[in-house]
């Protein structure tokens, strides 16, 4: 009973993420695409392969060779025509970010606006292995640099104080 | 003097980090939003049947010389249900036509969805394969585009129009493209 409650109010938060979409329009088109593979073995894994490179611009965190949506069968279909049209991956690559930009793109392009998301990792691990060069030598020539033996008078007045004079020492009986 | 300020390093580091994180997470930004690519380019060149045979198709060259709003709409989509009387409003208050495109709908659905609503649309072209709704990058329906007058694209939105954003953002651009 409890756990036929726990699983109804489950797949009620569930049916309300999924209606809480970015895009308005979910309901399904009256027509449908529907995938049309590619009658050569080759060219239909060349072209699933790059389907997966490509991000479907509905659900966004799928790649069109996940995605049930609609439009992303209409973009398996293109990738398809192209391959089979003997364009480069390159060629479809272009042909799509020309409508959908570089998000449509998995894998983000090495550009201008994604020279930090590239490069910082690099720029830090840079600036760790440095830092990390600099303390080791620091701490090297520290070693080689101790501090000066006890003078004489030094070395004597301890005694004196460890022996000689419990009463001023550091407390002892 | 130089060792002092190499411990500052690591503050610096951290308020880079902070800096972007800040731009990153900051509520007013929706990751999910899609940047347009068509910005400030021309319009993509197309060529549709309309729903009414006597206006001869619709092709990017109807929109040739005048502030345009393209509507891309589907007798399937309740969201276009809502924002369909903005657009009669849109296209009356701001003296625009108002192209609608009607994304992978049977012919018959879009006749019956525009005879129940009326018509804002000064045409009406049937995308009926979705072809020229991903030459102009759309997600989904509706989206809304505007072109000034030589045909580039200024606008797009990617949800349904409300009122609010008719008298604030899309208003205030079309007079300012007139």
């Amino acid at each position: 009973m409890t756990l036929r409650a726990v699983l109804l109010v489950l797949l009620l938060l569930g049916m309300a993420t999924a209606l809480d979409g970015a895009h308005p329009a979910r309901a399904d088109p009256t027509i449908r695409t529907a995938d049309q593979p590619l009658a050569d073995p080759t060219l239909e894994a060349k072209a699933r392969a790059l389907m997966r490179e490509i991000r479907c611009v509905v659900c966004q965190s799928q790649s069109i060779d996940e995605s049930d949506a609609d439009i992303a069968a209409n973009l398996r279909n293109i990738v398809r025509e192209q391959i089979a049209a003997g364009k480069s991956e390159a060629q479809i690559r272009d042909y799509l970010t020309a409508r959908y930009g570089d998000f449509v793109l998995l894998k983000p392009p090495f550009n201008r606006s994604t020279l930090v998301l590239w490069l910082a990792p690099f720029a830090l691990a840079l600036i760790a292995l440095g830092a990390g060069v600099m303390t080791l030598r620091r701490s090297r020539s520290a070693g080689a640099k101790q501090p000066n033996d006890l003078s004489g008078t030094e070395r004597e007045r301890l005694n004196r104080l460890l022996v000689d004079d419990p009463e001023s020492g550091g407390g002892r009986p | 003097m130089k060792k002092r300020l190499l411990y500052l390093l690591p503050i610096v580091l951290l308020g880079l980090f902070a800096a972007i994180a800040w731009i990153g997470l900051s509520p007013s930004r929706d990751p999910s939003a899609l940047p347009s690519a068509l910005i400030g380019k021309p319009v993509p060149s197309f060529k549709l049947t309309t729903l009414d045979p006597a206006s001869g198709g619709l092709s990017q060259q109807d929109f040739a010389g005048k502030v345009t709003v393209v509507n891309f709409f589907a007798s399937w989509c309740v969201p276009c249900k809502a924002e369909h009387p903005l657009l009669f409003q849109l296209g009356k208050d701001y003296n625009v036509p108002v192209y609608g495109i009607a994304f992978q709908d049977q012919t018959a659905d879009t006749a019956r969805y525009i005879q129940e609503m009326g018509s804002p649309y000064t045409k009406i072209g049937l995308d009926q394969n979705g072809r020229t709704a991903i030459d102009f990058g759309i997600t989904g329906v509706p989206e809304t585009f505007i072109l000034d007058k030589n045909g580039i694209v200024r606008y797009r939105l990617a949800m349904p129009i409300d009122a609010d954003r008719l008298a604030g953002e899309i208003g205030p651009l079309l007079k300012s493209l007139q």
